[in-house]
């Protein structure tokens, strides 16, 4: 894997991207029903799927995102213009790989060995582990995103744009349009959205990173990124890369 | 207005002594003797232990420290807070508690819960990806053991039962509840077993949880199951002045903190989040008075017919532990009574002008 951050998107992209109208989200747990309900508060369309049958998750988000749709993971993103990873990083393998192809899926995860279990291939600092997504879903278009905030902070933060103190969430790809998909996404859902570099660059948003629970206006989030090489954790990530 | 329970929990975490040095896990196992025997004479309803496996806690047993706690106090309900059900044995956890609900005179209390800590798994030769089904499991068999009748059960996490009687049984059942973070799929397993449910806050606005406490009601309907009072429990400590009980929490709070989040990539906690937490979240720290309208505050917005303060989060000194207790007891419970009345006089007076 090169270290260069070579597919980086140029900071203002020309397109004025679309903001998704139906998202679906795969997980209904903590972080899954907070951005359910973010999402319902957006005015979108929005499908929830759990690990189990529809049914088993009707009235959890009849009350706690009333609005949203239970489905089925597959049904849920055949019709969605985005999808939402919410679920424990460890359960990926459930995931409809051949239903997600050609999508933007957004990945809101990270690695948790508590309840992931000790996995070395996830605790990489060489690799992002969005980018061990992206390998996985080889059809799709994975954006990282949401990952960094806590899910009490996400449920709480957001504000409409020209509201002073609105909370910053970084967005990390190498796709440009996807990336500007996902931006107006976060918008949508009352955060600044930060461009953060690639997947390979977003390992500065993971666990033992400065940003790993920011919940920090934009120019706060900038400069932690950008700091990030200097840090303990970025000298770490940089020695295994250069080797 | 329903009697509204207030509670106090530990982890049995390791106090500072007049040195400022850690004493040892024997003496913050004797000191909670202390703090127990001390609420008990103040009239605190309830008194809780929460398992845990690291060595900032001296807990790791709760029903062995309440087998202590029975014989030494009179009123006070002694429970866990909670019981890692998912790495332990159904059947040796309702025989321990019923043991200890003999011992006390039916004051016993267990909280199950699947922990927010996970190093109990590997000592106890669990594996983390059956995190889900242990606790499903176990908490299915709990239940039919609460029967107190013979139990025939089969499952893939332990040996099956056929006609099992359990011993010693109780005089008049074992009080049990469900302990949840936050999951919505934890708050429907409670109701669907008609367990009372205690939600743990312990960070960000607690009006946050609403939607839970709903949840847990709609679900109980669904099922046909009681609804109990929904209880809670957050972080808190007390001592006669706001900047004192800063400082005797905060620079004890922030050491552990900051320990336990390294392992879990958190950065550093900033002296403003602390501060947040303080002023509008879920630490409910200061002077009596502060303490006691922040909890009558949530109380009245939750609804919720149980609060139960984590009263230690680290090496908070012995003398400072028991100066907070003593206050929680003795001035913060009685004044938020009197303040949860008021509100109740109030709403009552306007429902009377309305009508």
């Amino acid at each position: 894997m090169t270290g260069a951050a070579a597919d980086q998107p140029t900071r203002d992209s020309l397109a004025r991207p679309v903001v998704p109208t139906t998202v679906a989200i795969l997980g209904s747990g903590k972080l899954g029903t907070v951005m359910a309900r973010l999402a319902v508060a957006a005015g979108q369309r929005v499908l929830v799927a759990g690990s189990g049958e529809p049914e088993a998750i009707r009235l959890i988000l009849t009350v706690v995102a009333p609005g949203a749709e239970p489905a089925r993971a597959v049904d849920a993103v055949e019709q969605a213009d985005v999808v939402v990873l919410a679920l424990p990083l460890g359960k990926l393998p459930s995931v409809p790989v051949e239903a997600l192809r050609g999508e933007v899926v957004v990945d809101a995860m990270n690695y948790w060995w508590e309840v992931d279990g000790h996995r070395d291939d996830l605790d990489d600092p060489a690799t992002s582990t969005s980018e061990l997504v992206q390998r996985h879903l080889s059809g799709s278009t994975v954006v990282k995103a949401f990952n960094h905030m806590g899910y009490h902070d996400l449920d709480e933060g957001p504000r409409p744009a020209d509201v002073p103190g609105r909370k910053a969430i970084a967005v990390a790809g190498d796709d440009a349009a996807a990336v500007a998909t996902v931006s107006a996404l976060v918008d949508a859902w009352g955060f600044d959205p930060v461009r953060a570099g690639t997947l390979h660059d977003s390992i500065a948003l993971q666990p033992h990173a400065e940003s790993f629970g920011a919940n920090v206006e934009a120019g706060e989030l900038e400069a932690m990124l950008a700091r990030f090489a200097a840090t303990e954790r970025g000298a770490v990530v940089g020695a295994a890369r250069a080797r | 207005m329903p009697d509204i329970v207030f509670g106090l929990d530990t982890f049995g975490d390791v106090p500072t002594d007049e040195s400022g040095a850690p004493v040892s896990h024997a003496r913050s196992i004797r000191q909670l003797v202390d703090e127990a025997v001390l609420a008990d004479r103040l009239g605190v309803d309830v008194f809780t232990v929460g398992e845990h496996h690291r060595p900032e806690y001296s807990v790791s047993s709760p029903e062995t420290v309440l087998a202590g706690l029975a014989t030494v106090t009179e009123r006070i309900r002694l429970g866990s807070g909670v019981t890692v059900l998912s790495s332990d044995d159904p059947v040796r956890v309702f025989q321990r508690f019923a043991t200890v609900d003999a011992l006390s005179g039916g004051r016993a209390e267990v909280i199950l819960g699947r922990g927010s800590f996970t190093e109990s798994f590997p000592l106890f030769g669990y594996d983390m990806a059956d995190y889900d089904v242990l606790f499903e499991e176990k908490i299915e068999l709990f239940s039919q053991l609460l029967t107190e009748a013979p139990v025939t059960w089969s499952g893939t996490t332990r040996a099956p039962l056929r006609d099992a009687d359990v011993f010693p049984k109780t005089e008049g059942g074992l009080s049990t509840w469900v302990g949840v973070g936050g999951s919505p799929q934890s708050v429907v397993r409670t109701a669907r077993y008609g367990f009372p449910l205690m939600l743990a806050i312990i960070g960000g606005q607690p009006e946050r949880f609403l939607p839970y406490l709903d949840l847990y009601r709609r679900a109980a309907a669904e099922f046909g199951t009681t609804e109990h009072p929904v209880g809670m429990h957050s972080p808190g400590f007390v001592a006669d002045t706001d900047e004192e009980a800063v400082a005797a929490w905060w620079p004890h709070y922030r050491v552990v903190r900051d320990r336990i989040g390294a392992l879990r990539g958190w950065p550093p906690v900033t002296r403003a989040e602390f501060d947040r937490e303080v002023a509008t979240g879920s630490m409910y720290i200061g002077s009596p008075e502060t303490v006691a309208q922040r909890i009558a505050r949530t109380v009245a917005a939750m609804g919720v017919g149980r609060f139960d303060m984590i009263y230690t989060s680290g090496g908070q000194s012995t003398s400072a532990r028991l100066r907070s207790v003593e206050l929680y007891g003795s001035v913060v419970v009685p004044r938020v009574r009197e303040l949860l009345a008021e509100r109740a006089a109030a709403a009552g007076s306007q429902e009377a002008v309305a009508a």
